[in-house]
């Protein structure tokens, strides 16, 4: 009869180029310990793990989720020894290969440490190229930058039921990334009658027009799994960077790319004409409410 | 004899209510007038258009449909920019030449009878299929890099304000040469005011 130790999938979680936002966001899951308590951690740069970094670069063991945080480097080394071959042994024999953020799906931030040479495991930006790629089938992208700690508990927590995870065309699960970050966005009658935003921070406006939110253009949960439990960028009032494509980082940044006025950027798979249509429809009206301030604080009580 | 459908019969009342209207004015113009000259009764006419100001509004939808059209083909044209102004100015000028009826009604009842169109012509979303077809050319012209990038209304102001004062002028019969001789020279002066600046 097998042990309890023994019956748990073993995971093993190795760095690229990090500045581990992904460790950093994952730690803050509520239920850790008890998702911890599921899996048998080979190795963790800081959770408690079965193994030390010199035995998993050793490469006598195999595991069966591997998990992948930060930028593909051919030249980095971990435990002196490159995790170029680290990646490789480890992917032959798992199960699974979670690319944990944003580098690690699609080169991400670190990828513009060493742009030529830097990329994510089965994707550099958006084009299929990385140190796994043969070992493609069993990669799951969760970009992010950082990823929602229950982004990767849900998908966890699928392996170990055995569900199906359905995936997009660049590997990424359906289940948080078949919405836009811009569905459940508590701007949205702003943004449907196109109330602009002046400024950040602020209650009032969509983000969109003015101060260049990509989330109408960005795959995401960020508005229905709330981060922290309350709150998201856009809700608070700072725009969505669209962290979680292969185009992240951008260099536009808070700014809007018009041609004459006109977004460069919809609305994703929106044709522009049917956009500008209803765009300039809903300008052309003056909604008084939603002109005015939410909260009045002049009012006495 | 061939039984016309509604579809015909409603564009045969667009055209003649739009001949009416550029021959005699707007507010001269009568629904009977329009009534007699389809040759239906001013009962069935309300069977098509409820009043006037419906009447009118929807020409405006007509026309900026039609020009709309004629644009959106300009500009899925795989032509330079240089050469999708040329074709605009001249499909425009042909349209003035061809359906006079058209532009001035666009310059002699929208633009001059504001108080016709009220609220529900509010802003510009009853030209909206011309002008968001011009939104278009603007953008792919200023993502080409061959247009400057400016505010729309700059832009937009320059272009057609131009070629309504031209054929303004052509409806008053002031220029001495046909519209087309004025063509070369207009794109000319329309590219090199809005090309970009290095």
């Amino acid at each position: 009869m097998h042990s309890n130790q023994e019956a748990k999938p073993q995971l093993l979680w190795l760095q690229g180029v990090t500045c581990n936002g992904n460790t950093h966001s994952f730690i803050n899951l509520e239920t850790l310990p008890q998702l911890l308590e599921k899996f048998e951690i080979l190795y963790h740069p800081i959770l408690p793990s079965t193994k030390n970094l010199h035995e998993i670069v050793s490469l006598k063991n195999s595991c069966d989720i591997l998990i992948f945080e930060g930028a593909y480097d051919p030249v980095l080394k971990r435990g002196d020894t490159l995790i170029k071959d680290v990646i490789v042994h480890y992917a032959k024999e798992a199960d699974y290969i979670i690319a944990a953020g944003t580098c690690a799906s699609f080169g991400g931030i670190f990828k513009q440490s060493a742009p030529q040479r830097n990329s994510g495991l089965v994707f550099n930006e958006n084009i299929t190229q990385g140190p796994l790629m043969a070992y493609k089938e069993k990669i799951i992208n969760l970009s992010g930058c950082p990823i929602h700690p229950e982004w990767l508990s849900t998908i966890l927590n699928m392996i170990l039921s055995g569900y199906s995870i359905p995936l997009d065309s660049l590997l990424r699960p359906q289940e948080l990334y078949s919405s836009l970050a811009h569905h459940g966005c508590s701007r949205n009658e702003y943004f449907e009658w196109k109330v602009d935003a002046k400024g950040f921070g602020l209650k009032e406006g969509c983000l969109y027009y003015e101060q260049g939110c990509r989330a109408p253009m960005t795959h995401a949960s960020c508005n229905k799994i709330l981060w922290n439990g309350v709150s998201s960028k856009t809700r608070v009032g700072t725009p969505c960077f669209g962290c979680t494509e292969p185009e992240f980082p951008r260099n536009d940044n808070y700014v809007t790319k018009t041609n004459m006025s006109i977004p460069q950027d919809v609305p994703l798979d929106i044709p522009k004409r049917a956009y500008l249509s209803v765009a300039g429809m809903a300008k052309t009206f003056h909604i008084k409410r939603l002109e005015g301030k939410l909260i009045d604080y002049k009012r006495d009580n | 004899m061939a039984r016309t459908t509604k579809e015909e019969r409603k564009k045969g009342i667009i055209s003649a209510a739009l001949q009416l209207f550029s021959e005699r004015g707007f507010y001269i113009t009568t629904i009977p007038d329009i009534a007699q000259k389809v040759g239906m009764s001013v009962g069935n006419f309300y069977n098509y258009f409820g009043s006037k100001d419906v009447l009118a509004k929807e020409l405006l939808l007509y026309i900026s449909e039609y020009l709309g059209k004629n644009l959106r083909e300009i500009n899925e044209k795989e032509i330079t920019t240089k050469e999708k102004i040329e074709e605009i100015v001249s499909m425009y000028f042909r349209v003035a030449k061809e359906k006079p009826e058209m532009i001035e009604y666009f310059l002699r009842v929208y633009l001059s009878n504001r108080e016709v169109f009220g609220s529900e012509c509010k802003g510009m979303i009853c030209v909206s299929p011309f002008v968001t077809e011009m939104m278009i050319f603007f953008d792919e012209s200023v993502s080409r890099g061959d247009l400057y990038n400016q505010d729309f209304f700059s832009a937009f102001g320059l272009f057609m304000g131009y070629l309504g004062g031209m054929v303004f002028l052509f409806g008053e019969d002031i220029l001495p040469e046909p519209l087309s001789f004025y063509e070369k020279d207009i794109t000319e002066n329309i590219y090199n005011a809005l090309k970009s600046r290095s």
